[in-house]
């Protein structure tokens, strides 16, 4: 029998805020811990959350940047349970009425028809504390809390299950990392946990219109362990099914060495979380105008900004992509035509030799030590002939070691190209006296000479002999 | 509305909650009662009626992204019944 998947992604978004969701204890990574908690985060008796606007605003530009609708009044809620990371016993997050509803992003795989994904909701909620094994100073072999993480903002964002492939999902996943770190609301590590994804993943026989029972799976912190962890859930799903087995609703964790999942035992009991309105945090209300405020300090969006450099700058579908696959990449390229209207150029340099320097050396787009302008200064020296392409790579190296203008570096180096024909002419000339042999070939009809003696005059002149000229000159001489 | 000692049973497990069985019975009792009044709510006719989530008429209670101290890990740790290093020491959890 044939089975089609069934995905839907529940992605965690921690928000860039200073603060934490309901107390003014810093979110900052990597402190000692429990030295940034307050009654508030500790969840200490008589203690009152108030609420982050930050995390409100932020909410906000991500639901608009993914079509939600923001809804004009949400409001709070207890999921209720006990685990050590949780220090109230309950979690304040959003059930009924959360901030933003009913979205989708668009997305295409491998150049396929683009393919509509909705986004059933995002909602608002505080993270938990982290615990740690086997890492304790002191005695005994328990775990460890700590609650500097508790009550760090969260969106969560959960799509209908629209995904039938581990491409799809991993394209979705991407599509939505590129949003919120565009948006400036995360930093998208998926490392650190910033941004994490649990993948709720079913198979139904092919042409059947009932879902099967789905496993949720935890802890796939990379795009590549969403691809692995959604494809062996698949076929686990198929060969338990084809086995006579039936699949069971549970959580299941999974592991990055053995690339496989297993069921979490802990969390296998029956969850009844008990939702009911946080009476501590009153209604939130966003009036019309509040969402149209935000609306208008939306950036440009990823997708908006490729579209507009395929149609106000003529570049073809994969330039767009690549310029715009993070907003300094595209910031960067923009103030590169700014100053030199040659977009191809600039783009293609962008991709290219940036790009590699940049992956050499482990640098950012942000710490790129030529500037745009500097680049631009380089593409007018070759669009204007004082140097050729070959040379500007040169001059690209100089000016990356020494931070020096490309202009500066032609004239200290000599670098300037050699277009008058008289010169080249006799570079020429020499050449084909000291290769008598080559010319009778070439003249009794052995084209692929000519390469040779392209090659031998551009070497004579170091490199600077402008090539389009030495083509013509050559042609000429040689037919004699 | 009736309420058994099994659903008594199951709300005491979720809430963590040792009970004996005469508590059991006495819970059932009162639990049935509270919820036999709010099933006579029911019937009255909420058209129109907005579910109320608060019991305060009050909205968009807010605090601004700014930093303010945390109390410190001594004081943080204080009340716990066991600490391990600048840990709250728990028995292990296993994932």
């Amino acid at each position: 029998m044939k089975y089609q998947p069934v995905i839907g992604l529940e992605v965690h978004v921690q928000l860039l805020t200073d603060t934490k969701i309901f107390c003014g204890c810093s979110t900052k990574f990597g402190s000692e811990p429990n030295s940034q908690t307050c009654p508030v985060c500790l969840g200490l008796p008589g203690a009152l959350p108030v609420l982050n606007k930050k995390v409100v605003e932020f909410a906000i530009k991500a639901g608009l940047s993914t079509n939600c609708s923001i809804t004009p009044r949400s409001i709070f809620a207890r999921k209720n349970y006990f685990y050590p990371d949780l220090p109230k016993g309950y979690q304040i997050s959003q059930f009924e009425d959360p901030i933003c509803q009913r979205g989708w992003l668009d997305i295409a795989v491998d150049g396929d028809a683009l393919k509509r994904i909705g986004i059933t909701r995002i909602h608002m909620e505080e993270d938990a504390g982290k615990l740690v094994h086997g890492e304790l100073s002191g005695p005994g072999d328990g775990s460890g809390v700590d609650l500097n993480r508790a009550c760090t903002p969260l969106l969560e964002v959960v799509s209908e299950p629209d995904l039938r492939t581990s491409d799809e999902a991993v394209t979705y996943l991407k599509q939505l990392h590129q949003i919120v770190t565009w948006l400036g609301i995360c930093d998208g590590n998926m490392e650190e946990g910033s941004f994490r994804c649990d993948a709720n993943v079913s198979v139904m026989p092919v042409g059947s219109d009932t879902l099967g029972t789905r496993a949720e799976i935890k802890n796939v912190n990379s795009f590549k362990f969403v691809k692995q962890a959604i494809e062996y859930e698949i076929q686990r799903q198929i060969d338990l099914i084809e086995d006579g087995g039936t699949v069971v609703q549970e959580t299941r964790l999974f592991d990055p060495t053995s690339g496989t999942t297993r069921s979490m035992r802990s969390k296998e009991e029956a969850h009844d979380y008990r939702y009911f309105p946080d009476p501590d945090l009153v209604p939130l209300v966003i009036s019309d105008e509040w969402i149209e405020r935000s609306r208008q300090k939306l950036p440009e969006l990823p997708e908006e900004r490729r579209q507009r450099f395929m149609d106000e700058l003529g570049l073809p579908l994969y330039d767009a992509e690549v310029l715009t696959s993070s907003k300094a990449l595209a910031d960067y390229f923009e103030a590169g035509i700014a100053a030199h209207s040659n977009a191809k150029a600039v783009g293609n340099w962008i991709m290219g030799e940036i790009t590699r320097s940049l992956n050499d050396s482990g640098t950012t787009i942000e710490a790129c030590p030529i500037r745009p302008g500097q680049l631009a200064e380089l593409l007018k020296l070759i669009d204007n002939g004082t140097i050729s392409g070959k040379i500007a790579k040169t001059v690209f190296d100089e000016m990356w070691r020494s931070g020096k203008a490309a202009q500066t570096i032609v004239e200290e180096q000599g670098l300037v190209q050699v277009s008058d024909s008289g010169a080249i002419e006799s570079i020429i000339d020499e050449i084909m006296a000291g290769n008598a042999g080559q010319v009778d070939e070439y003249r009794s009809g052995k084209e692929k000479v000519f390469g040779f003696f392209v090659g031998q005059v551009m070497k004579a002149s170091k490199g600077k002999a402008n090539p389009s000229v030495v083509n013509e000159l050559l042609l000429n001489k040689l037919k004699g | 509305m009736e309420m058994t000692v099994t659903d008594v049973e199951y709300v005491a497990r979720l809430a963590r909650l040792e009970l004996s069985l005469k508590e059991k019975e006495l819970f059932a009792g009162q639990m049935g009662a509270i919820l036999g009044y709010v099933e006579k709510l029911k019937g009255l006719n909420t058209d129109g009626i907005v579910p109320t989530s608060h019991a305060v008429p009050m909205e968009n209670s807010f605090r601004e992204d700014i930093t303010s101290p945390s109390i410190g890990l001594e004081k943080a740790l204080a009340n716990a019944p066991d600490r391990a290093g600048s840990f709250f020491a728990v028995p292990k959890v296993i994932e």
